[in-house]
């Protein structure tokens, strides 16, 4: 999941207010950028968005770190499509977070001085092209896991966005389950270096669902305002008891020797990442943290001067216009 | 950051005789360039046949605490829908 560990805000607002409120949102509506809403819910939404928005402009960092290296040139054509709906992705979510009250370029700023996040996955390196298809079909398919319930959350520019937002995604999982099948299917070097990818993100994309439920204090108030539709490990599992048999499909191990099926649950058992690792990497101790924050900060700083400059043409030729007249 | 792009509402019709339809937004500088970025971020799939781009801030909207003066009133007027009328099944379809 692209937004992780977003901390419910609290909220002191009148009990007549917020009890009508629960009361829309425990009755399917869907709650508008003009409606009412406690102080609360906004802070939260605006975190939990623009985390989502963020994950999806550094998300393009790692694979884009492969356009020009794609093997043919169909697979540099896909996945230069990919890396561009990421960017509209990002521009969707900023522009639902935008409807509550916080600029474009506050949200661009807090992410620039680390004050807001992104998905812990994205500080893991894609070190060769086995990645781009495991980043594909893990990332994009844990990403999937959360995305897909959240078109039904109570607020409803960020219902909207995820609903566009998941018609595109699909093709992305599928692009990368078809880039890791076709080396599965390769050499025993490529089907190797398949393995030793799924071997190295499985974990990473474990872990993208947050941790525990019996360590996550922030969900309650969050589910009961639909702005999380399922717990972390409930959607861990899912994703989980769907990845399992892609991966037999292709003839890779999960690389998890407890992995096995359950039959009294009906899941897949399987061991939890190292959360210690997690919680490490979100305090930016990850292999990639320094290299996207300055990536990003490098792109802003650097397209200064484009910005300034169309503007200061825009606000020219209105002016001239307006003289004209 | 004073100088951040004005907001712009983008509309798209989605096929020939449809109307346009409110899609999303995005930041330009200017009218001509949000047609650019509206087509590089909501018709990346074929979905319109033509775009309309709006500065947000020139969209006047109403309030919702304006939900019951405005449309309150035609909830009592049952009789601007055809089926308040009983038309005998002799005189046929109407």
């Amino acid at each position: 999941m692209y937004a992780q560990m977003i901390k419910s805000e609290a909220t002191q607002d009148d009990p007549e207010k917020l009890a009508a409120f629960q009361a829309r949102i425990d009755a399917g509506e869907k709650i508008e950028p003009k409606d009412w809403m406690p102080e609360g819910y906004r802070k939260t939404l605006i975190r939990q968005i623009g985390q989502h928005a963020h994950s999806e402009i550094v998300g393009q960092l790692p694979e884009g770190n492969w356009i020009t290296r794609a093997p043919t040139l169909e697979r540099k054509a896909i996945l230069l499509a990919k890396v561009q709906d990421e960017a509209g992705h990002g521009l969707y979510l900023y522009c639902a977070a935008e409807t509550l009250g916080i600029s474009r370029d506050e949200m661009t700023e807090m992410l620039l001085d680390g004050r807001m996040k992104y998905s812990s996955i994205f500080n893991y390196p894609t070190l060769n092209w086995a990645d781009i298809g495991a980043v594909g079909w893990l990332v994009d398919g844990a990403a999937i896991m959360n995305q897909v319930p959240l078109q039904r959350t109570s607020y409803g520019p960020y219902s909207r966005a995820m609903i566009r937002v998941c018609k595109e995604e699909s093709f992305h999982q599928r692009q990368g389950y078809d880039v890791i099948r076709r080396m599965a299917e390769g050499t025993p070097e490529q089907k190797k270096m398949a393995q030793d990818a799924l071997n190295r993100l499985w974990y990473p994309s474990l872990m993208m669902f947050g941790p525990s439920d019996k360590d996550s204090v922030h969900s309650a108030q969050s589910m009961k305002w639909k702005i999380k539709m399922n717990t972390n490990d409930e959607l861990r599992q899912k994703f989980v008891d769907q990845t399992v048999p892609q991966a037999e499909y292709l003839g890779l191990t999960i690389p998890d020797p407890d992995l096995k099926w359950n039959e009294e649950r009906g899941h897949y058992d399987f061991t939890d990442p190292d959360w210690n690792e997690f919680f490490d990497v979100i305090k930016g101790n990850g292999p990639c943290n320094a290299d996207r924050l300055a990536a990003r900060n490098k792109a802003w700083k650097d397209g200064q001067w484009v910005r300034d400059g169309m503007l200061a043409h825009a606000r020219k030729k209105a002016a001239r216009k307006h003289a004209a007249e | 950051m004073k100088n951040e792009w004005p907001l712009w509402e983008v509309f798209i019709r989605g096929q020939h005789g449809m109307s346009h339809r409110h899609v999303g937004s995005l930041h330009a500088p200017d009218a001509e360039m949000a047609i650019k970025n509206a087509r590089d971020v909501y018709t990346r799939r074929n979905e319109g046949v033509s775009i309309w781009v709006v500065e947000a801030a020139a969209i006047t909207a109403s309030s919702p605490s304006d939900k019951g003066p405005l449309y309150e009133p035609s909830e009592s007027k049952v009789y601007r829908h055809p089926t308040f009328f009983d038309i005998p099944d002799e005189v046929g379809a109407m």
